[in-house]
């Protein structure tokens, strides 16, 4: 008996060192990203490996923030990312709830041309887009970002919202459609806002993916008052090479809001995730 | 007992309407979502492929004519696409076997109820909310040995004979965004596989554990059968979206050093972005669209295959 | 309170005929059950006539009035759902007063009838409760709320109480049939329970995949079952029944069993001799004697179920399982060896190829819905 205990808390052990590995490798890379950010430039080359240096100031933040662009690189973004997430919430509410409460004729369709997005190489519409969007006096504009980040994030969406709506029990419509709802009062008055939760992690999926791109951005924003924060930051990399503590700073900034959406939806990660998880 | 009328139906047309208009409502609920996705994806998606056959080069003003299959024909002797095939081959295979192993074992391990379960999960999964650029940029910083502290730690390991910048090396450039992908994609996994796990009925372990199956044979005879699709489908589809994700490496490498990092998806991007030749990058793209495509496929059939044996 | 006709009401997914065509009148006021197992159409005609599915052809009528392309909601008729559908993120007052609010009732209005539903189903004290809050029980009750307070044309009900333990579901059956006492509202009521069909129904639908079986008051089906299925559905515990082949031709008209060729007294009957059928009797209509009394069958005693209010004795025939029912208490026990009796006066005799009933020869009934071809008289 004793052996087997002792195998026991062996394994239990071992669980407990492999989970907190982990947990240092996930979090070292951003716990350096802070560290660099907040080491004055004399101390950033003598205490290069140090953990944490000896003395730490917020002198890059001040610089980010005061004078670069990086403020209206992040409210670009913020506006670019917060209009898509609502957006794409939006619709792919409405088409989430066809797909989970309608039988039609044209569904099988809109599950292929959903799947089908989901195949293709998004760089293959890199070209097209940016011949599409020129004559509309839509590149260098977010407006244009916007409409782009929107349809990509759709499809997903789409099956994310479908899944929510199909935990929700079908008699509740029905049941609302009794009482003498409309279906459309039966679906805003009574199944979204059980679906809020849900709905609040699509929010949050599709504003850490638009908070995130770079590739479209890069092509279709060449001006610095509209470039969101990846690109302003890639081009800040580029321009000022050499100052680590700085673009640390403003990488950290860029961090902070998508950990807090992330911090909010976490909890339906895995829940939101096991009906139809296709795309990260 | 109620007298019954005539059973004709009344006269006007509302019933036919209201019949029009139930039909009608999945298709309104639906419509925006395809518009959208019709008019930004699908309708690029056509032209894209046009181009393919079109001299199409924004700075050649006399350009847009129609070539057939010369860019096709380009392309056979390209030997930046053959290496960028090559690495993008060996950028995807490495990528998606050590994000599905780390993944897998995450998911075991938070598959198993402990104290502070729900932070932990929090912790680990934090990397999958880092903004793609911004953690290649984190990576490239970490492998810099001006700032990093990784090529230091190699260097103590003895793996290193001095500090140097794996990214400025041609033979092992390719590991920079690998690392950097594997930390970023492991959550996914473990995400999905968790998700598969807990959907695994408890009482079938405690029987196998009642018939005295050991933990190593209930995870080869419960575990693995009950996740298969799951992992088949997640790898199907990560494999097609990792050999398309070109962000890390465009951040940390640019393609370089001397192309050695230079995938496809990055390739068609530098090639439009740079070379603003857009024909001759919606060629390229079209052959990754029909590899990638024949890739699927022959999953799929192995799948079947494999299916209908047992 | 309003007339429900259904005129050659009917369902179908493509080829799959899922409702076979159904006439039904409902009176106004009338309590009808649509009982049958599941899978049967029941539910669908349930929601055909709540519009919540559309039929595929035939007229559908709320107080004399065609509403196939009416929506569910300007029908004017309440529902109670087998899962309750209470909305989960309003209180029991407001699951209540939805249905008023989305009519623009006045509020005083509002409230005073969902008090007076409250105090009429003993849910006062509950009102600013969540349906999470609830038990079972509660959350049923809340169900009945939301349909009463809506003073609506008719109920309908698809299967309310089927998620309620044994005890409770006893309970609110009461319930129900005093609130239809008190509200003379016209009902129907789907369920796959025969109990809750017998006591609740002023007349009862029996459906089987997809047609109705049988249309009558709860005793024409116990008594007068159709056919077998109604015969074996309806009753607890069910019907006996053994197959045989009609003796016209023999010594009393016996049908002799397959199962010990014993020879068993029947009714006569209008069929030729070699005519294969199917006796019915019912459990409690079995005797079982302990001698070997002419007109009697051997059997053994297979096992005693004891249910308190009376005892259930599995016997068997050669082949055949037969169940005896008696009141009280029996002295038998498994591995006898008894003799039972059926009475001839509580024979059903079915078609064995179509299932049909066949009435005794001269008993001056009309086939009725058992429907057998216009004589064929041989004798």
């Amino acid at each position: 008996m004793a052996a087997v205990a002792r195998r026991r808390i062996a394994g239990t052990l071992a669980h407990r060192a492999a989970i907190l590995l982990y947990i240092l490798v996930a979090l070292f890379p951003l716990f350096w990203l802070l560290k660099v950010s907040v080491t004055p430039n004399p101390l950033l080359y003598s205490e290069g490996v140090r953990l944490w240096p000896s003395q730490t100031s917020f002198e890059h933040f001040a610089f980010v923030i005061r004078n670069s662009d990086f403020p209206l690189f992040f409210r670009n973004s913020l506006i670019v990312s917060l209009s898509t997430a609502v957006i794409v919430t939006i619709i792919a509410a409405g088409a989430g709830y066809a797909m989970s409460r309608f039988s039609f004729r044209g569904k099988l369709w809109l599950v292929g041309l959903l799947l089908v997005t989901q195949m293709f190489p998004l760089v293959m519409l890199i070209a097209p887009i940016f011949r599409m969007l020129t004559p509309l006096g839509l590149t260098n504009s977010l407006t244009g970002l916007v409409i782009v980040y929107s349809a990509f994030n759709v499809p997903f969406a789409v099956f994310l919202m479908q899944s929510f709506f199909d935990a929700i029990p079908k008699d509740l419509d029905d049941a609302a459609m009794i009482d003498g709802a409309s279906r459309f009062q039966a679906f805003r008055q009574i199944i979204v806002p059980l679906t809020l939760p849900g709905m609040a992690a699509t929010l949050g999926f599709v504003f850490t993916a638009a908070w995130s791109e770079l590739l479209f951005a890069l092509m279709l924003i060449s001006r610095a008052d509209a470039s969101t924060f990846p690109v302003g930051l890639l081009s800040f990399v580029s321009k000022f090479g050499v100052n680590f503590g700085q673009m640390m700073a403003a990488g950290v900034l860029a961090l902070i809001p998508a950990l807090l959406f992330f911090l909010l939806i976490q909890r339906f990660l895995v829940q939101g995730l096991t009906a139809g998880a296709v795309k990260g | 007992m109620t007298a019954i009328g005539h059973t004709g139906i009344e006269p006007g047309r509302l019933p036919a309407r209201r019949r029009w208009a139930t039909r009608l409502e999945p298709y309104l609920y639906a419509a925006p979502a395809v518009i959208l996705i019709a008019t930004i994806m699908l309708v690029p998606l056509v032209i894209g492929i046009s181009y393919a056959f079109r001299d199409i080069r924004l700075l050649n003003p006399f350009s847009g004519g129609f070539v057939g299959l010369d860019q096709f024909v380009k392309l056979a002797s390209d030997d930046d696409f053959r290496l960028a095939l090559g690495n993008t081959v060996f950028w995807t295979g490495t990528s998606v076997i050590l994000q599905f192993t780390f993944g897998l074992i995450l998911a075991l391990l938070l598959n198993r109820p402990f104290a502070g379960r729900g932070i932990a999960q929090a912790l680990v999964f934090l990397p999958w909310a880092v903004p793609s650029f911004l953690s290649g940029l984190d990576w490239a910083w970490l492998f810099n040995p001006v700032v990093g502290p990784i090529p230091h730690w190699l260097t103590g390991l003895g793996l290193m004979e001095e500090p140097f910048n794996i990214l400025a090396d041609p033979d092992l450039a390719m590991w920079g965004p690998i690392v950097a992908n594997v930390w970023w994609g492991i959550p996914f996994f473990a995400i999905t596989l968790l998700a598969a796990l807990q959907s695994i009925p408890r009482d079938i372990y405690e029987a196998a554990s009642i018939d005295g199956a050991g933990a190593l044979e209930r995870f080869r005879s419960i575990t693995l059968p009950f996740l298969a699709p799951t992992i088949a489908i997640t790898i199907l589809l990560r494999t097609v979206w990792i050999a398309n994700f070109a962000d890390l490496i465009v951040v940390m490498t640019n393609g370089g050093p001397a192309d050695r990092t230079q995938i496809v998806a990055s390739y068609i991007f530098t090639t439009a972005f740079r070379r603003l030749d857009f024909g001759y990058a919606s060629a390229i793209a079209m052959v990754l669209l029909a590899l990638l495509m024949i890739y699927s496929l022959l999953l799929v059939a192995l799948r079947q295959t494999l299916l209908n044996r047992s | 309170m309003a007339t429900i006709d259904l005129e050659a009401v009917a369902k179908s997914f493509g080829p799959v005929h899922v409702l076979e065509p159904v006439d039904l009148q409902i009176r106004s006021g009338e309590f009808v059950v649509l009982v049958g197992p599941s899978g049967c159409g029941k539910s669908t005609l349930l929601r055909m006539i709540a519009g919540l599915e559309e039929a595929s052809s035939g007229d559908i009528r709320i107080a004399g009035e065609r509403v196939n392309e009416v929506p569910p909601k300007d029908r004017n008729i309440a529902m109670v759902f087998q899962s309750y559908a209470l909305y989960p993120h309003m209180t029991v007052a407001q699951n209540m007063s939805y249905s008023l609010k989305l009519r623009k009732t006045a509020k005083e209005r509002i409230a005073e009838a969902v008090k007076g539903a409250a105090e009429t189903l003993g849910l006062s004290k509950l009102t600013e409760r969540r349906p999470r809050a609830l038990s079972g029980g509660q959350r049923q009750r809340v169900a009945m709320g939301r349909a009463i307070v809506r003073r609506p044309q008719a109920f309908l009900f698809d299967e309310p109480l089927s998620n309620l333990d044994a005890r409770l579901r006893e309970q609110m059956r009461a319930e129900i049939k005093k609130l239809h006492a008190r509200l003379g509202a016209t009902s129907i009521y789907v369920t796959h329970d025969q109990i809750e069909a017998m006591t609740l129904a002023d007349r009862i639908v029996a459906l089987d995949a997809g047609k109705i079986q049988q249309i009558g008051t709860p005793l024409d089906l116990y008594q007068r079952p159709a056919n077998r299925f109604v015969a074996g559905f309806i009753g607890s515990p069910a019907m006996n029944f053994v197959s045989g082949t009609y003796r016209a031709a023999a010594a009393g008209r016996p049908v002799h069993l397959q199962a010990d060729h014993a020879a068993l007294p029947v009714p006569d009957l209008d069929r030729p001799d070699g005519h294969a059928v199917t006796v019915g009797i019912r459990p409690e209509h079995v005797l079982v004697e302990p001698g070997d009394a002419p007109g009697t069958i051997g059997c053994g005693v297979e096992l005693v179920e004891p249910t308190g209010m009376g005892t259930i004795v599995h016997l068997r025939l050669g082949d055949v399982a037969l169940k005896a029912y008696r009141p009280g208490y029996t002295e038998w026990t498994a591995g006898q060896r008894v003799h039972v009796r059926l009475p001839r006066e509580h024979m059903h005799i079915f078609d064995e190829a179509s299932g049909a009933r066949i009435e005794p020869a001269g008993s001056g009934r009309s086939p009725g819905l058992s429907e057998w071809p216009a004589a064929t008289k041989l004798d």
